[in-house]
C-alpha cells in the first residue's frame, strides 16, 4: 500500500522543479511582450485589458482561493472609480494619492459588504453581495458628488510623483502596467504565505479549520477585504485611464462579467483570469464596432467554454498533456 | 501539607464535564439529560448501537452543535455559550467520523495548518511559505510518531482511508490538546495501524485525557479506562469495561447489532 503511495510522491517534487523553470520562463516572455506592447496595440485598450485582468485576478482571490462567490464586485471596482475621480478632480490630489483613496474606499466598503456576507455560504452569500451592491449603486445613483446618469467627467490625470506627466499615453500605459504588475504580485504574496495556507484549508475543509481552532469568520473577511482593496486598485486606475466615473462599473452587469472572465480564464489560477478578462475585453473591444451584439458573442463563447473546458483556457491548458509535461498541476 | 497535595494530586481531576445535556430536533430528543465526566489522563470511550447519539453528543461538547439543555465545562470553565474555534483553542479538540483531511494539501501541510495557529503563523499574508518550515521539525516528529514518514509529500487525498485517520490524529495532536475527542478514530484502519494509533492514545493519554467513540470493543476493552453506555439519546451504563460489559441491559442493547 504505502509503496503505491510513494510512488508518486517523489515526482511532485521533481515536477515541482520543472514548473518553477517553466513558469520563470513564461513570466519572462509574458513580461517582454507587456512591455513591447503599445507598438503593436492602441494603449487605450492595453490599459482597459490591464485593468480588468486585475480586476479579474482580484475577483479570483475570493472564489478561486477562498471558495466565496461574491455577486457583487463591481462595488469595489467602481466604488474605487468613483472615489478616485473625486480625490484627483475634486481634492486636486496627485493621481497616485488619488489611487491610493480609491483602494482605501474599496477596501472600507469591503469590510462592510464583508461583514455581512461572510455569515452566510453559497448562493445565501452570493445574494447578500448582490442586494448589498445594488444599494451601493442607487446610492451611486441619488448622491450628489457622482453626478449621477452623467457621472465624473473629465478627470485630469495629472502628473505621477508630480513629474511625470500622465497625459501623454505612453507614460500612463507604463504607469498601469506597474500598478498591474504590483497588483499581481501582492495577489501572487498573499496566496503563497501563512495566511494564504489557513485560507486553502477552509476551502478545502472548513469543519476541520473550525476544530484546529481557526475562527473562519475572520479569515474569509481579511480575504474578502484584501480582493475589495485590490478591485479597488483595478477600478481607481482606470477611471484615470478613461479619465471619467460612470455607473457602469458599479452595475450589477460589471459583477457579472468578472465572474465570466474569471470562468473563462480558469478559477484558482494565478494567470488564467487574466487571459479571461482578455478575451472578454477583445471580443467587446473589436465587435463593438460590427453590428453583431457583442453578448450573444460573449455569452455563446461562455455556453462553449461551460460545456468544453470546465476548467477555463489556462485550467485546462494545465491539465493537458502538454501542460504536465511543462509541469503544470491544476489543484483545485 | 505535602500530603494533603499528594492526596489531591493524586484524586482524579475532572477536566471535562456535562450535566443534563440535551439536544432536539422539534420533537426528536437526539440527547436526554446525558451526565458526563472525562476525566485527566484518561481514555474515556462513549459506545452504543447506531443512532444512539454518540457524535451528537460530540457535536454538542465541540460546541458544533448548540444544546437546547443542560450546561457543559472545560476546566472549570462553563463553555455552554462559547463557538467551536475558541473551544478548541481553549485546548479541546475533535477529529471526525468522516476523515477530516485537508484533500488538496500534502500531508506535511496538513500537519503544519494545525502548528501554524499555535506556532503564531497564521495571520500573516506578507511573509513567503518558505516562513513556515520553522514549523518542519515538530511536523516531522507528528509524522514521524505515526508512521506516515514515507507520505509525508503525498497528497492527502492519495491516501488510503485508513491512513487519513492517521493523518487526522496527527493534525488533533499538534494542536497539544489537553482534551481529544476522537469520533471513531480506528474506524476503517488497517490492524497495524489500529496497534500503532492504540499505542499513541495511549501513550498521549499519559498526561491529558480522551474521550472516544468507538466500535471495536477489543480497543475498547484494551485501552480504555471508563467506559459510557448510550442508547437512544440517554445513559445506559457507566464505568469500567468489565462492569459495563456485564451489564444485562447493555448486552441487550447490543444483542443482535454488535458483536463483542
Amino acid at each position: 500500500m504505502s509503496e503505491i503511495i510513494h510512488a508518486p510522491a517523489k515526482p511532485r517534487t521533481e515536477r515541482a522543479g520543472t514548473a518553477s523553470r517553466t513558469f520563470a520562463a513564461f513570466l519572462i516572455i509574458g513580461l517582454v511582450l507587456l512591455i513591447i506592447a503599445p507598438a503593436f496595440f492602441y494603449p487605450i485598450f492595453l490599459m482597459k485589458l490591464l485593468c480588468f485582468a486585475l480586476f479579474a485576478c482580484a475577483f479570483n482571490l475570493l472564489l478561486g482561493y477562498t471558495g466565496l462567490l461574491s455577486f457583487g464586485h463591481a462595488t469595489f471596482f467602481g466604488g474605487a472609480a468613483y472615489f478616485t475621480a473625486h480625490a484627483v478632480k475634486e481634492w486636486g490630489l496627485s493621481p497616485e494619492l488619488g489611487v491610493l483613496v480609491g483602494v482605501a474606499g474599496a477596501a472600507g466598503l469591503g469590510l462592510i459588504v464583508g461583514f455581512f456576507a461572510i455569515r452566510r455560504q453559497g448562493i445565501y452569500f452570493a445574494m447578500i453581495t448582490l442586494a448589498l451592491s445594488q444599494m451601493f449603486f442607487f446610492f451611486c445613483l441619488q448622491a450628489s458628488f457622482t453626478h449621477g446618469e452623467d457621472g465624473i467627467q473629465s478627470v485630469p490625470r495629472g502628473h505621477l510623483f508630480g513629474l511625470i506627466d500622465l497625459n501623454s499615453s505612453t507614460n500612463m500605459y507604463y504607469f498601469v502596467l506597474a500598478v498591474f504588475l504590483i497588483g499581481m504580485l501582492v495577489i501572487w504574496r498573499f496566496i503563497n504565505s501563512p495566511f494564504g495556507m489557513i485560507l486553502k484549508s477552509i476551502r478545502e475543509n472548513e469543519q476541520r479549520a473550525v476544530s484546529l481552532g481557526y475562527s473562519v469568520a475572520r479569515y474569509k473577511l481579511g480575504a474578502f477585504v484584501m480582493s475589495a482593496a485590490l478591485a479597488g486598485l483595478a477600478g481607481g486606475v482606470k477611471a484615470l485611464v478613461f479619465q471619467f466615473a460612470t455607473l457602469t462599473d458599479v452595475a450589477w452587469q460589471m459583477s457579472g462579467e468578472v465572474i465570466l472572465m474569471t470562468l473563462l480564464g480558469g478559477i484558482g489560477t494565478l494567470i488564467g483570469p487574466i487571459f479571461g478578462a482578455g478575451l472578454v475585453v477583445t471580443l467587446e473591444n473589436y465587435l463593438a464596432t460590427s453590428q453583431f451584439p457583442v453578448t450573444i458573442v460573449t455569452g455563446v463563447v461562455f455556453m462553449v467554454c461551460v460545456l468544453l473546458f470546465r476548467r477555463g483556457i489556462i485550467g485546462e491548458f494545465y491539465a493537458s498533456r502538454l501542460g504536465r509535461k511543462l509541469g503544470f498541476e491544476h489543484r483545485r | 501539607m505535602a500530603a494533603a497535595m499528594t492526596s489531591t494530586h493524586e484524586e482524579p481531576r475532572v477536566v471535562l464535564s456535562a450535566r443534563g445535556l440535551t439536544k432536539s430536533f422539534g420533537a426528536f430528543a437526539a440527547v436526554k439529560d446525558v451526565d458526563l465526566d472525562v476525566q485527566d489522563a484518561q481514555v474515556h470511550a462513549l459506545i452504543g448501537p447506531n443512532g444512539a447519539g454518540k457524535t451528537t453528543v460530540f457535536n454538542l461538547l465541540t460546541k458544533f452543535l448548540q444544546p437546547t439543555g443542560g450546561t457543559i465545562t472545560l476546566m472549570g470553565k462553563d463553555i455552554t455559550r462559547t463557538p467551536a474555534d475558541k473551544v478548541a483553542r481553549m485546548g479541546l479538540v475533535r477529529s471526525f467520523q468522516i476523515s477530516a483531511v485537508f484533500p488538496h494539501l500534502t500531508v506535511l501541510d496538513n500537519v503544519r495548518v494545525a502548528l501554524q495557529r499555535p506556532g503564531g503563523l497564521s495571520t500573516q499574508f506578507w511573509l513567503p511559505l518558505a516562513s513556515l518550515e520553522r514549523l518542519n521539525a515538530r511536523a516531522d516528529e507528528l509524522i514521524e510518531a505515526v508512521g506516515l514518514k514515507r507520505e509525508r509529500n503525498a497528497l492527502a487525498a492519495d491516501l488510503s482511508y485508513g491512513r487519513k485517520r492517521v493523518l487526522e490524529i496527527a493534525t488533533t495532536l499538534a494542536l497539544d490538546p489537553k482534551v481529544l475527542l476522537l469520533d471513531e478514530p480506528m474506524a476503517g484502519m488497517g490492524q497495524e495501524d489500529i496497534g500503532t494509533i492504540s499505542g499513541i492514545i495511549g501513550e498521549v493519554a499519559k498526561t491529558r485525557a480522551v474521550l472516544m467513540v468507538e466500535h471495536n470493543l477489543s480497543v475498547v476493552a484494551d485501552i480504555c479506562h471508563r467506559v459510557t453506555v448510550l442508547q437512544r439519546g440517554e445513559i445506559l451504563a457507566e464505568g469500567d469495561y468489565k462492569t459495563v460489559a456485564q451489564d444485562e441491559r447493555v448486552r441487550l442493547a447490543y444483542m443482535g447489532t454488535e458483536e463483542a
